[in-house]
């Protein structure tokens, strides 16, 4: 029991439920089921840009990937002026997210390395471009996904949503990733102390770009899904992402200052970031307040959970 | 040490001179009272934020939440000051006291300021939707009488931006509280073994950051003559880029106010070239991206030849 206390990831999950149990109470219209389902859907789509922003955050101090809204609008907007409603090109539109995603890690990685920047200000000053190329592409369009991909999304397979499982499945991979693979292993080192890790011979910029790529094509991805499930590309459908996903890190027990992350936490934090939201949404709270105790929350939780690790 | 200070200062002076070159080359009706008044109007409000962001970089922290917070006292300006003065001046100080409480709470508990300011982009974003649900309001007279004056020989928009670089200056260079607060972005731990309260300093170093960005939301409010919750929303990454713009560094409490505010005179510069380019609005983001990037890309060739 207390092993599982010392968990940086437990308090997440103890906050989760007890949201779950608390927005659950008091609101019968939609039931218990209903409101996990909505619980599940939504907050799968923040646990796969979380996941990607984790690795980020573990690279260390400084390191923080603020370019995943625009990536997700820009990825998405790309797939489904491609697809153009098409269910025959599915797959080929997913790859086109894919590619854009993955196109953006690079050119983020490439102004980090060449230009020395901070980081934040390398992805902040590319996210401008890519908004810029979304709005450009976005212009006057309605493109709907193929009804092939907006099913899959709006599904449910044996009573749970369907993107629930993707996220699922990105967790695992992405546990395996952090906890036993090399990859993980080198993240971790180079954030805990990049000389050391220098000198043990990591590969650095190797790991670096990498994980960069893997932020943004997680970003592309989910702009992708995000768009399928939304039934089009929104200029602003990015937007809440960039809060969310560094939210989500912090709230599950990963270090902000790198070094120290873990997967369970990201499903965790996503949870209870929802369910914070509809809670207040169920008491029929307005607007202003909703964003006011949003905001409070956040900043409440942040400054309970980093005391209660640097007290240790 | 001083060739360097030289070419902080000096990429951001040049950069401004060309883009304005630039302008005047394409509209040569803009060199004119007339003309600068227009192209650097809205320079002023995106000045004052830019000081702002930039004494909170400074302190080795960012603040995500500018462009909440700008646009929660510019609604605060355009209904509470004009309805209940007492009130309304009142909730702008409980701003920036909330500001300095943010600081020191950030020092004292140690936390990443990255999350705590986009937390609180939320909950500013929530009071400013609370206060003027759709957009209205109307700036108070004196205002609108300030930021309108028509002073002779020099544009009022030219005017401010010189007084907010040298107040700006004075403060954070010239003084010795300006001292401590870059200190405490170059290395808090022996101010702290000098006898100074890290906390106390910080919670200083963000009232200040706050009493900037409350002028900023003011300003914004004398031009706009109106108000809503989403107003200066870009501001967040307009302050940044001007920062960066300006020669300021991200470590060490290097920053350059007066770099800052050619900075942010320049991003709105930009807004001004690229309409005269008949370039679309869709690329008027993109540009400031690119502006950035380039002005970081030329500082590392400088920097380099310099050393």
């Amino acid at each position: 029991m207390s092993a599982l206390l010392d968990r940086p990831w437990i308090w997440a999950w103890l906050a989760a439920f007890a949201a779950f149990a608390a927005t659950a109470a008091i609101s019968q219209s939609q039931g218990i089921a209903g409101l996990l389902v909505a619980a599940l859907t939504f907050s799968a789509f923040t646990v796969l840009v979380g996941l990607g922003q984790m690795f980020v955050i573990t690279l260390g101090p400084g390191n923080i990937d603020l370019s995943i809204p625009a990536t997700m609008t820009l990825a998405a907007t790309l797939s489904l002026k491609f697809m153009g409603g098409a269910g025959a090109l599915a797959l080929p539109g997913l790859a086109v997210a894919l590619a854009v995603g993955l196109g953006a890690g690079l050119v983020n990685y490439a102004l980090i390395l060449l230009l020395r920047i901070p980081p934040i200000i390398a992805t902040l000053a590319a996210s401008f471009v890519y908004q810029s190329l979304a709005i450009w592409s976005n212009r006057g369009l309605r493109i709907k996904p193929p009804d092939l991909l907006s099913d899959l999304m709006l599904g449910r397979t044996l009573g749970l949503p369907n993107v629930a499982y993707i996220a699922l499945a990105a967790c695992l991979l992405a546990w395996v990733a952090l906890e036993r693979a090399r990859y993980g292993r080198e993240v971790t080192a180079i954030g805990q102390n990049l000389r050391a890790a220098r000198f043990a011979g990591i590969a650095v910029e190797r790991v670096r770009c990498a994980t960069y790529l893997l932020s943004a094509a997680l970003a592309g991805v989910t702009g992708f899904l995000l768009a399928c499930f939304a039934g089009g590309a929104a200029l602003n459908m990015g937007q809440e992402y960039l809060l969310s996903s560094i939210a989500v890190v912090v709230i599950g027990g990963s270090s902000i200052g790198g070094g120290r992350s873990n997967v369970p936490g990201v499903p965790a934090g996503a949870m209870f970031l929802f369910l914070i939201v509809s809670m207040l949404n169920s008491y029929g709270l307005g607007a202003g307040v909703r964003l006011l105790l949003t905001g409070v929350i956040i900043v409440g939780i942040v400054a309970l959970g980093t005391r209660s690790r640097t007290a240790r | 040490m001083t060739p360097r200070l030289d070419i902080r200062i000096l990429l951001p002076v040049l950069s401004l001179a060309i883009l304005l070159a630039a302008v005047f080359w394409l509209q040569p009706r803009a060199m004119s009272y007339l003309g600068l008044n227009l192209l650097f109007n809205l320079a002023v409000p995106v000045a004052l934020a830019t000081v702002a962001q930039m004494i909170v970089i400074m302190v080795g922290d960012i603040d995500l939440s500018m462009g909440a917070f700008v646009s929660f006292v510019a609604c605060v300006t355009a209904t509470l000051v004009v309805d209940a003065p007492g009130l309304g001046y009142a909730a702008l100080a409980a701003a920036i006291l909330a500001y300095a409480a943010l600081g020191a709470l950030i020092e004292a508990r140690r936390l990443p300021a990255i999350v705590v300011t986009l937390g609180m982009s939320f909950a500013w974003g929530g009071l400013a939707v609370l206060l003027l649900p759709s957009p209205g309001g109307s700036a108070p007279g004196w205002l609108r009488a300030v930021m309108t004056v028509k002073p002779p020989l020099v544009p009022m928009a030219v005017l401010a931006s010189a007084a907010i670089a040298l107040a700006a200056h004075l403060v954070v260079m010239r003084s010795s509280f300006g001292v401590l607060l870059r200190g405490l972005g170059g290395n808090a731990r022996s101010l702290g073994r000098a006898g100074w309260s890290p906390v106390a300093l910080r919670a200083a170093a963000y009232g200040l950051a706050g009493l900037f960005a409350v002028l900023s939301g003011m300003a914004l409010v004398g031009l706009s003559t109106a108000a809503d919750a989403n107003i200066a929303l870009r501001y967040t990454l307009l302050s940044i880029a001007g920062v960066i713009l300006g020669g300021g560094e991200f470590t060490g409490g290097r920053v350059s106010p007066v770099g800052a505010v050619i900075g942010a005179l320049t991003l709105t510069l930009a807004g001004s070239f690229l309409s005269f380019l008949r370039l679309s609005p869709d690329w008027q983001i993109g540009a400031q991206g690119v502006i950035l990037i380039a002005v970081l890309a030329a500082r590392l060739l400088f920097g380099r030849r310099a050393r």
